[in-house]
């Protein structure tokens, strides 16, 4: 499947500046996005596991000009949702996709194997990744220590594509459940608002969650950092930090695909995807609507509709 | 003369320093590792790097430089004044479980606040009170590169005191006067032979385990010619989504901003990280920005630490080789990689033939 992949992307690449995958990165484990200006770039395109990065971050700075992008699953949503607020232009982007079995996340295989700093080797074969770390390897089923999201993902396969490379495969769950939101807020206020106080403590404000995110798309203008208006002090407190976050989770309310992003990029490790699932919880419940799935449709907070099927204002 | 200090023992050392010093060390919070005050609730985890260096103890990612408050002159009402008060706050400190990396850091903050013409008054205070004692380390990540760049796994610059892992317990040995006040603790025995010749064992190993270190005497002058090549710091920055993971988490990163946050007629002058990856750094109050793309701003970074901080200090890269850049990176972006394609470049030919 990865030939074909290759193959059609080098047909493809005479009439694009470039195409963004993934390559290899420092070790074994840790992939990174790859752009691929010649076609012997693309023989260092990997596909698997490993390739967390959702690239159609990189698509809305490129609007204008013609490239290619290959998704997984969840990044072909963040591609829709960017067409439906006319952030990029659908004839400047080609879209290859293939189906994917889920990524992994760094700090689950972290929690098992101690260091992730130590790899020598990484193969992975039929839902099983082998780390090879200091001497000794560790072999851990996909499931155990795959990304949240893949947990309830819906959507394994590209919701467009021009290309589409091997079989679809079938969908992890019918329906998103939100378990992990209620086992959350099954707790007490205080031990809810305890937990943020310490996670966001070591928040080093340097906006990767941010930057990461494909539809965090003020950026260079964002809140967080303006002096006029003065949104949020330089102090350096959990106050300004988890202000920021909410900021954050309340303007991607119904254009977050909860991706994940956001939280992978976090490099201390700060759970922030929460906000957005209670964000998008509220969203389906109140619009019964998924961000990023029809690039015709218009996001429920960016339309206006005069009597919405599930806010009874006048019956109040 | 070396010491030895038993596995076992060194929490209560940690107890007893921490009498005299404010102790902060590296531990657990969530899935990270950061250094905190070292207290009782909290785990010690030197098992491996910290996620986040020590380099906020001594440069706080906010300080209060001053605080101010407008008051009215009882003479004249029509005049208000400004009384300000300096703060600079230090407190005998002792930073435990530093890498020999992160320790060096504070080698290249001395280069900048301490041995230039102006003195920053606030890190020196801090650097005066603080004491290293730093972790050195006999395993290396595919991350580390100190070898490049000067340092080593037993490298002892910005240290006063350095411990080696041994069976059993860690070997201590003074680095300097300052360190050498830590060596009379009771818990404290001389190191016999065995464990000294164990620890230069271990040591050279990691050595061993890093990857050969490629010349960089050449890379001021080359990263000068290749200042304008805009082409290739286009492609070495066409991953990089411009957020300040890889400076905040730098040792060595020592670029602040400094701004007034004020409530009502009071408030206070802060200082605060700011980073060369920010579309803000260096935004000019005219609106022109003379690092308009994240092409000059990954330039400046690299720049900075191979080319203008040597230049100016003898030398000295401003880069320590802790790795933290290139894994916390959230695309994985690599230093070495930039780097080295700099040392490589061959500069087209009508560039250099013209001058
Ligand atoms: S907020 Fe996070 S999960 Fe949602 S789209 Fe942005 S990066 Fe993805
Ligand atoms: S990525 Fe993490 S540390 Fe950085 S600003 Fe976001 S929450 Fe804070
Ligand atoms: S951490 Fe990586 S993505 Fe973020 S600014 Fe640095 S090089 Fe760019
Ligand atoms: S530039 Fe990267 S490797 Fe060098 S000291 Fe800074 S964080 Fe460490």
């Amino acid at each position: 499947m990865l030939e074909q992949l290759k193959d059609t992307i080098k047909k493809a690449l005479p009439e694009l500046d470039f195409v963004i995958g993934w390559g290899m990165g420092f070790d074994a484990l840790h992939a990174t996005p790859l752009f691929m200006y010649e076609p012997e770039d693309v023989d260092k395109l990997v596909w698997g596991p490993l390739n967390v990065h959702n690239l159609a971050t990189y698509l809305p700075a490129l609007k204008g000009r013609k490239v290619g992008i290959v998704v997984k699953g969840c990044d072909s949503r963040s591609v829709a949702e960017l067409l439906q607020e006319n952030l990029i232009n659908r004839e400047d982007v080609v879209i290859f996709g293939a189906p994917c079995r889920g990524t992994v996340s760094l700090t689950k295989i972290r929690k098992v194997i101690g260091n992730t700093g130590l790899i020598e080797d990484v193969n992975y074969a039929d839902g099983t990744l082998t780390v090879k770390a200091e001497g000794a390897s560790h072999e851990m089923a996909l499931k155990d220590i795959r990304a949240d999201k893949c947990g309830y993902c819906r959507f394994p396969n590209a919701v467009l594509s021009d290309h589409f490379v091997g079989e679809k495969r079938a969908p992890q769950v019918e329906e998103d459940t939100f378990e992990d939101l209620a086992e959350f807020e099954s707790q007490p206020f205080e031990e809810r608002r305890d937990f943020w106080m310490k996670e966001m403590d070591r928040c080093i404000r340097c906006y990767a969650c941010r930057n990461a995110c494909p539809l965090c798309v003020c950026r260079d203008h964002c809140v967080a950092q303006s002096r006029d208006p003065h949104w949020l002090s330089q102090q350096d407190g959990v106050r300004d930090k988890f202000m920021f976050q909410i900021i954050h989770a309340t303007h991607l309310a119904g254009r977050c695909t909860t991706c994940g992003e956001c939280e992978r990029a976090c490099p201390v490790d700060i759970p922030v995807l929460l906000f957005k699932r209670k964000f998008t919880k509220a969203i389906k419940d109140t619009f019964d609507y998924d961000a990023g799935l029809d690039p015709e449709a218009t996001p429920p907070l960016l339309a206006f509709k005069a009597n919405e099927d599930n806010i009874k204002e006048k019956e109040w | 003369m070396a010491k030895y200090l038993k596995k076992d023992d060194l929490g209560s050392w940690l107890k007893e320093l921490g009498e005299t010093y404010k102790v902060i060390a590296p531990v657990e919070e969530g899935d990270a590792v950061v250094f905190r005050r070292l207290t009782d609730e909290r785990t010690l985890r030197i098992d491996r790097q910290a996620t986040q260096g020590p380099k906020g103890v001594l440069f706080p990612a906010c300080e209060e430089l001053v605080s101010f408050k407008y008051v009215k002159d009882p003479e004249n009402p029509e005049k208000t004044k400004v009384e300000v008060k300096e703060t600079v706050e230090a407190e005998p400190t002792l930073i435990f479980g530093a890498r020999p990396c992160d320790a060096r850091g504070f080698d290249v903050f001395d280069g900048a606040f301490t041995k230039c013409a102006v003195k920053d008054n606030y890190y020196m205070a801090r650097r005066e009170q603080a004491i290293v004692v730093s972790l050195a380390c006999t395993k290396t990540e595919t991350t580390c590169f100190c070898n490049w760049v000067g340092g080593s796994p037993d490298g002892t610059g910005g240290s006063d005191v350095l411990l080696t892992p041994v069976t059993g317990g860690y070997l201590v040995e003074a680095v300097t006067d300052k360190g050498e006040a830590l060596m009379g603790g009771k818990l404290l025995s001389d190191a016999d032979d065995a464990r000294q010749a164990e620890a230069k064992k271990l040591l050279q190993e990691a050595k061993d385990s890093l990857r050969e270190a490629p010349d960089f005497d050449c890379m001021p002058e080359q990263l000068y010619a290749l200042f304008d090549n805009m082409d290739f710091w286009e492609k070495q920055s066409a991953k990089c989504i411009s957020c300040g993971a890889c400076t905040y988490l730098c040792p060595t990163c020592h670029c602040f901003n400094i701004t007034d946050e004020q409530q009502g007629k009071e408030g206070s002058r802060i200082r605060s990280w700011d980073n060369c990856m920010s579309h803000m750094f260096t935004n000019e109050a005219s609106g022109h920005n003379p690092r308009p793309t994240k092409a000059y701003r990954l330039k400046n970074r690299v720049g900075h630490k191979f080319c203008y901080f040597p230049d100016m200090h003898d030398g000295h890269i401003a880069c320590v080789g802790c790795g933290r850049c290139i894994k916390s990176c959230p695309v994985a972006l690599d230093i070495r990689e930039v780097v080295t394609a700099a040392k490589e470049c061959r500069l087209p030919e009508e560039e250099t033939s013209d001058d």
